[in-house]
């Protein structure tokens, strides 16, 4: 009782101050604000919009404790395999160590905080100047940012790419619910061509093979769609692997089993929309199934530089880069994909369809899914404005059976 | 002959406190009033002074804009006060009952020979025009409009509200009279929709297009029922009767008297014993809530009307002009701990975000009027979807209503809309938006702009 009236004692005190917004972010954020109805139904439903992204952070957190031990893993196998000792990934003998977690830790943790620390502090600006409440959306971004970024990024990177994201990507759009672009992948757009030595080749994606590099000690930090885009594999790596996700990747997308059981729980929810999920798998396999005929009615060769990747038999490209990752949790940010269910379909499968065409045909970046989402954001409005279309033709119609 | 309308999209908020079958006599009200803001988009002209004796079913006031379209009063008694707010815009007019009624006489007409003139006339002249709505719009219909149809919906499927079939038990007479004399001022037909299962007075009438629907609510809402059987086009008017009204009118064709009388549902889980009142328009709720109703010193929100449409009034406020329900629930102006993360048991939902209510689909729920969340953008897509089954893309025609985007209104269905359509997507929505004042105030700009 304390503490909550004395809460509320100074919510009364702010109101109307600057300071409004960002006290009351905080003191909803213990509290359920005691705000009534007002005209219009007296009663509402349970859901707000703090619970809704709550659950996506819920089904998102299971990828980034296993990151975490991830970045340990594979900081430690590739030290392993530069002395040439192939690992042989296992759960609990090897994967959920001590020193993976202290590693991890060390390594993930402050991308976590600095993402949260600088996107909020942005937030908290706005919302103090703008006079409006803090929204709930960059919970969820900042979450993300973590996740899709290489390990070893610079937090002093992170941070501008953060700030960059926020203002540019968000709130010059007038903040949550009016931005064109998902706010997490602007930060990894912004990064990439800002930063694109830290972003992709085969030195960033496991910890201090940057640093090492050159040295006795070096070690390999490439992945396997940067293998394979070369024509070559990485070693002492199976299908199930990629599938576990014992590989080496941005932190929070290489494992393919908890991306599917965050999946299962946001469908499960009806926070997550089935519809772009599936149809963005759908469109990727689409795309492989073509790109393997290509390769086997034989128009290419092995010398081809496309070869590596279009030759990787199609239900493999759901496991291998971060196509399951984004469909699950980027392409279906609802305010950046389509609105309407008609459209879902549409935008979900042409993001599946265009990340694998970028993924084949692009060699220096290999992994398309965040362009492929970033690009068809753009066209979802468009994607609404031809199904809405469609309703307002069928009303009109109506009309002119009537007066003909 | 009966078609069958099937909603499959909706939501039945089961609430706890629905009215028990038994209708007592409330206590004869001694102030009545009638306030100008229950007849949207009506400037009133007061025709009855201050200290002025009325007999019931005189006329108070008419709209300014259409001198013909009158409203009386419920009873007999003198106007006591007549209450003023900003721009001395009426607010309210009191009148204090006569211990001994008298009714203005109009009449008997026979509406099986009378035209469409005459029947039109009388209800003007009576008051029951009041009773008449018209969409697209959502007011009070224009006397000289052509309707192409006539919509009335004798299912309510709204949670908590009085259960038709009950409350116009006997009244078939009366219904009959009305829907044959509406039937004379449409081209069209008179289309009465009741409830698939169920035994509603309405089923037997003549002159009537008779639909049978079923589903979750909103099929109950004659906006929804408009939707299926036949669809506003622009430039088309359709006209809309409450089925209880229909008594009124049915009354005063037959016997020349208008008769405010009507069934109430006191209902809501703050109310100790939900049951029926008999008693007549623009009374005052306290004549109602408080023998085994609420306590005095509750913290409750009583409603004239539903849960979802109603209007929020004060203990000694009065009943609205077209309700037939006073729902009590308590307020809900308290804080709760961490109450936007943990797993939620006792309010209902549509998602299964940690929300359990999917789990007991039959359980009754008692809600409170706490706004679960603060205000916010539009965000979560294809929720509304599930709950709204017209023809119409809901989240785009409130946004298209925000930015005042009048073509765009119009392409996407805005005369075919009411208000209350969008109750359940307001009750749904995440980010708490006021759905229906949206689209009031929609509306209301479509009416001035293109009238």
């Amino acid at each position: 009782m304390g503490l909550k009236s004395n809460l509320h004692n100074l919510k009364e005190k702010y109101k109307g101050t600057k300071m409004a917004p960002a006290f009351n972010a905080i003191h909803t954020f213990l509290y359920l604000p005691n705000e009534t109805t007002h005209g219009g139904t007296h009663i509402k439903a349970a859901d707000d919009l703090k619970r809704t992204m709550n659950i996506v952070i819920m089904a998102l957190v299971p990828c980034l404790i296993f990151g975490i031990f991830n970045a340990g893993y594979q900081h430690y196998a590739a030290i392993d395999a530069a002395s040439g000792v192939i690992r042989e990934a296992s759960l609990f003998s090897n994967f959920i160590t001590w020193d993976n977690f202290v590693v991890g830790a060390w390594t993930v943790l402050p991308l976590v905080i600095v993402s949260y620390g600088v996107g909020l502090i942005v937030e908290f600006i706005f919302a103090v100047i703008k006079g409006h409440e803090v929204e709930e959306g960059y919970l969820v971004t900042g979450m993300l940012v973590p996740l899709i970024v290489p390990v070893d990024i610079p937090l002093w990177m992170l941070s501008v790419a953060v700030i960059f994201g926020v203002v540019i990507g968000k709130e010059v759009f007038g903040g949550t619910g009016m931005n064109i672009l998902n706010p997490a992948l602007t930060i990894r757009a912004f990064l990439f061509f800002a930063y694109p030595t830290w972003m992709s080749g085969d030195k960033v994606w496991v910890h201090e093979a940057v640093e090492r590099a050159g040295t006795a000690d070096a070690i390999s930090g490439e992945t396997l769609l940067g293998a394979y885009a070369q024509n070559s594999s990485l070693a002492g790596i199976d299908y199930m692997d990629m599938f576990f996700g014992f590989i080496p990747g941005s932190v929070g997308e290489t494992s393919k089993l908890l991306i599917i059981i965050g999946a299962l729980f946001l469908i499960f929810t009806k926070v997550g929309s089935w519809r772009i999920i599936i149809s963005t798998l759908i469109g990727a396999l689409t795309m492989g199934l073509i790109f393997n005929g290509v390769v086997s009615a034989e128009w290419i060769g092995e010398s081809s530089k496309f070869y590596g990747l279009m030759n990787v038999p199609f239900w493999q490209h759901l496991i291998i880069g971060s196509i399951l990752f984004g469909a699950v949790y980027m392409a279906t940010d609802p305010v950046t994909a389509s609105q309407t269910n008609k459209g879902k379909w549409i935008y979900g499968f042409l993001i599946g369809f265009i990340s694998i065409m970028i993924r084949v045909f692009n060699p220096a970046y290999p992994e398309g899914v965040f362009l492929a989402i970033l690009l068809m954001n753009v066209f979802a409005p468009t994607i609404d404005h031809y199904v809405i279309q469609g309703n307002v033709k069928r009303r009109m119609k109506r009309l002119k059976v009537k007066t003909a | 002959m009966s078609n069958d309308i099937k909603i499959k999209k909706g939501l039945d908020i089961k609430l706890v406190g629905a009215a028990e079958k038994v209708t007592e006599t409330a206590i004869v009200s001694n102030y009545y009033s009638i306030r100008p803001e229950d007849f949207h988009q009506v400037t009133p002209k007061l025709i009855a002074k201050q200290g002025s004796k009325v007999k019931a079913g005189e006329p108070v006031f008419y709209d300014k804009a259409n001198e013909a379209v009158k409203f009386v009063s419920p009873v007999s008694g003198e106007i006591i006060e007549i209450a003023r707010g900003e721009k001395r815009k009426i607010i309210s007019v009191k009148i204090q009952a006569d211990k001994e009624q008298s009714f203005q006489d109009y009449g008997k007409l026979d509406v099986n020979s009378a035209s469409a003139e005459a029947i039109k006339a009388r209800l003007l002249e009576s008051g029951c025009w009041a009773f008449v709505k018209q969409r697209p719009y959502d007011v009070i219909a224009k006397p000289d409009g052509q309707p192409k149809a006539i919509f009335i919906s004798a299912y309510a499927s709204a949670p908590l509200v009085a259960d038709l079939d009950y409350v116009l038990q006997g009244k078939e007479t009366q219904l009959q009279a009305a829907v044959t004399a509406l039937s004379k001022l449409t081209t069209g037909k008179v289309h009465v929709s009741v409830a698939k299962k169920g035994n509603s007075p309405l089923a037997g009438l003549s002159d009537v297009t008779l639909h049978k629907v079923s589903g979750p609510h909103p099929s109950g809402n004659v906006g929804t029922q408009i939707n299926k059987i036949d669809p506003i086009n622009k430039g088309e008017v359709v006209w809309t009767v409450n089925a209880q009204d229909l008594v009124i009118i049915g009354d005063l064709l037959l016997t020349g008297q208008f008769n405010a009388e009507r069934i109430v549902a006191l209902a809501g889980s703050s109310v100790k014993k939900p049951r029926y009142f008999k008693t007549k328009l623009g009374s005052e709720i306290a004549t109602m809530v408080y023998d085994n109703g609420v306590d005095k010193d509750g913290n409750d929100r009583i409603i004239s009307g539903n849960v979802l449409t109603g209007k929020q009034v004060k203990p000694d406020g009065f009943l609205d002009y077209y309700s037939n329900t006073i729902t009590v629930i308590p307020e809900g102006d308290d804080y709760e701990f961490f109450g936007w993360n943990k797993p939620v048991f006792n309010k209902v939902s549509t998602s299964r975000a940690l929300t359990f209510s999917w789990l007991t689909p039959n359980k009754k729920f008692d809600l409170n009027t706490n706004t679960n969340g603060e205000h916010r953008a539009f965000v979560i897509t294809g929720s509304y979807e599930e709950v709204f089954p017209l023809d119409i893309f809901p989240m785009q025609i409130l946004k298209s209503c925000m930015y005042k985007d009048l073509d765009e209104m119009e392409a996407l269905g805005m005369y075919e809309v009411a208000p209350e359509d969008f109750a359940l997507t307001e009750f749904v929505c995440v980010s708490k938006q006021p759905h229906q004042k949206i689209i009031r105030e929609g509306l209301d700009l479509m009416l001035k702009e293109i009238g």
